[in-house]
């Protein structure tokens, strides 16, 4: 029975790192941002993973730990598509003056 | 530390890493495209990672894991994919807040499912702590999930603001699913696993309870918030199956979506607790005095408006969400291409709450070929309206209401406009006298200098380019 307190330090580290990271963002931005940090909250599908290889044959949690994994997908892969999306309309310009 | 525990522990090392530059490079417009590719790419090195980890691990990955793993990632992928390449543009907003729901219900799941059915990897740890996080991790999971849903019911105009929300009996509601809450989370401590589902029940009532009363004006800073608190749900999910990666990725998200919001606040001159506490504007606005007929609208064709366009030297666009309701984007740069063919200077000005979401408007402009020079934001434009001929205001309402500065009385009154009074003449381009998206009159349509232009967006627009024609502007 032992409990990795270093786990702790990584939560208030990457807390930190958190609130460092975005200073200064211009409104433009806000809607891009928000988007792409709602597709890195989908990492939680590293957890549907684990507990679907971690699941012993035939448990039900093969199937909610798809479900799980589905639902995180769904965020990731449709965050960081729309992101895009947005994003490339404003690097459009620039590039057919060129 | 065997091989495949030093392969995870360097390529989580370099997801992090990519991770933090990701976000970094999101808040600046020159690395942002680059920034949110990284990103992804950092996520997929996770997936990866951890799953060449569990196959050259001791006990490998069975097959049975590996149809599960298949079939979930294809369908989420796929719908993900699907509904993010077909999305308008204009309900960005709406998409933001349902994909955040469902990373909500991610983590909302795994933890329920992990708590029903313990895995292996669980059983050596302090049972205190899977326990505690399990419960972190539904808990906010599902205010996520349902909070979110209901935002989006909002934005997308499927739910009202009822009336009967605005009580000062829902502190009480909500304070009870709180308690409920906390109780369920103590018996589920002493060895009661069934009270995991008053937990689910309550703590997405909970979700519902907050977000419900909340006006759409403010949604944007509720899915922000929202969005922050998904991170905090993937970092507590991270306790759960001791994963570092998903705890730093998650607290990283957490903490940056709570910069986010309050900058967005800030914007709003809002503070994070009216938001969440003080129920919808429209609302506290009755109660405050001031005069709600219109006393002085001055209404005028489109024909009028053509000519004053046509002698103007610098016209002003204030856009708003109704402009891009509308459609009448591609409308307006073609009636702001032929001002600009007959010398005449255009600026869009954009404030900082445009559209439904902070940076929204810029995204709409951007897909209708706007210059991006042309786009200025409220603190560059605002001395310029003095010497500004022509404003045309399009589906804008609240941001262009002088309240704001002349009247204290007003909920609106601290939050930065635009100052379009200042020009000499403003047109309103508007279906009809409606209030705007808080609820308040606008005293710039009483001024003097303000004409209102009745009909919809893109049909004004579309006359509006037959009399320029008619007058034979931008024909060189």
């Amino acid at each position: 029975m032992i409990f990795d307190t270093s786990l702790l330090w990584v939560l208030l580290l990457g807390s930190l790192l958190g609130l460092e990271l975005i200073g200064k963002v211009p409104p433009t931005l806000h809607t891009p941002l928000m988007s792409g940090a709602n597709a890195i909250s989908g990492i939680t599908m590293l957890a549907a993973l684990t507990a679907i290889i971690n699941a012993k044959p035939g448990s039900p949690l093969l199937i909610i730990g798809s479900i799980s994994l589905g639902f995180a997908l769904f965020n990731v892969v449709g965050g960081f598509l729309v992101t895009d999306r947005m994003l490339a309309m404003f690097s459009r310009k620039p590039t057919k003056k060129k | 530390m065997n091989f495949s525990d030093i392969i995870e522990f360097v390529i989580d090392l370099l997801a992090v890493l990519l991770l933090a530059l990701g976000i970094k490079g999101l808040s600046k417009v020159r690395s942002a495209r680059e920034a949110n590719f990284l990103a992804a790419f950092a996520m997929f090195l996770s997936v990866v990672g951890l799953l060449l980890s569990s196959y050259l691990g001791d006990s490998g990955i069975p097959n049975h894991s590996w149809i599960w793993i298949i079939v979930g990632s294809l369908v989420g992928s796929l719908f993900g994919a699907l509904l993010a390449k077909t999305v308008p543009m204009t309900s960005m907003p709406e998409t933001v807040a349902l994909f955040n729901g469902f990373g909500g219900m991610s983590s909302l799941l795994v933890a329920l499912g992990v708590s029903l059915f313990p895995i292996a990897d669980t059983e050596g740890t302090l049972k205190l702590v899977t326990d505690v996080s399990i419960a972190v991790s539904i808990f906010v999971g599902a205010i996520t999930f349902s909070g979110s849903i209901v935002a989006m019911a909002k934005l997308q105009g499927w739910l009202a603001t009822p009336g009967w929300t605005q009580l000062k009996a829902r502190h009480f509601v909500n304070i009870t699913l709180g308690v409920i809450s906390l109780i369920a989370f103590i018996y589920l401590l002493n060895e009661n696993p069934s009270s995991i589902w008053l937990l689910v029940i309550s703590s997405t009532f909970l979700g519902i309870g907050v977000t419900l009363p909340i006006g759409g004006a403010d949604m944007p800073v509720v899915i922000s918030l929202l969005n922050s608190y998904s991170g905090i749900a993937a970092a507590a999910a991270g306790f759960v199956v001791g994963s570092q990666l998903l705890i730093v990725a998650g607290a990283m998200v957490g903490a940056a979506g709570l910069i986010l919001t309050q900058v967005m606040c800030k914007g709003m001159n809002r503070s994070l607790i009216s938001v969440l506490f003080g129920g919808s504007l429209s609302e506290q606005s009755s109660s405050s005095s001031g005069s709600v007929e219109y006393t002085n609208i001055t209404s005028c064709s489109v024909e009028e408006c053509a000519l004053t366009l046509e002698a103007a030297n610098k016209v002003i666009i204030v856009p708003g969400y109704g402009l891009a309701v509308a459609q009448a984007q591609h409308t307006l740069r073609e009636v702001t291409k032929k001002l600009e063919q007959n010398g005449i200077e255009v600026i869009y000005a954009i404030h900082p709450v445009a559209g439904r979401m902070p940076g929204h408007m810029n995204v709409l402009l951007a897909e209708a070929d706007v210059p991006y020079e042309q786009l200025k934001e409220m603190d560059v434009v605002n001395p310029d309206f003095p010497a500004t001929d022509v404003v045309l205001v399009l589906g804008a309402n609240d941001v262009v209401n002088p309240q704001a500065k002349n009247d204290s009385s007003s909920p609106l009154y601290g939050m930065p406009v635009l100052d379009v009074q200042e020009a000499r003449t403003v047109f309103v381009i508007k279906r009809g006298m409606s209030a705007g998206y808080s609820g308040i009159k606008n005293d710039l349509f009483d001024l003097p200098n303000t004409s209102m232009v009745f009909g919809d967006a893109k049909k004004v627009l579309n006359d509006l380019i037959g009399e320029l024609k008619d007058l034979g502007v931008g024909e060189r």
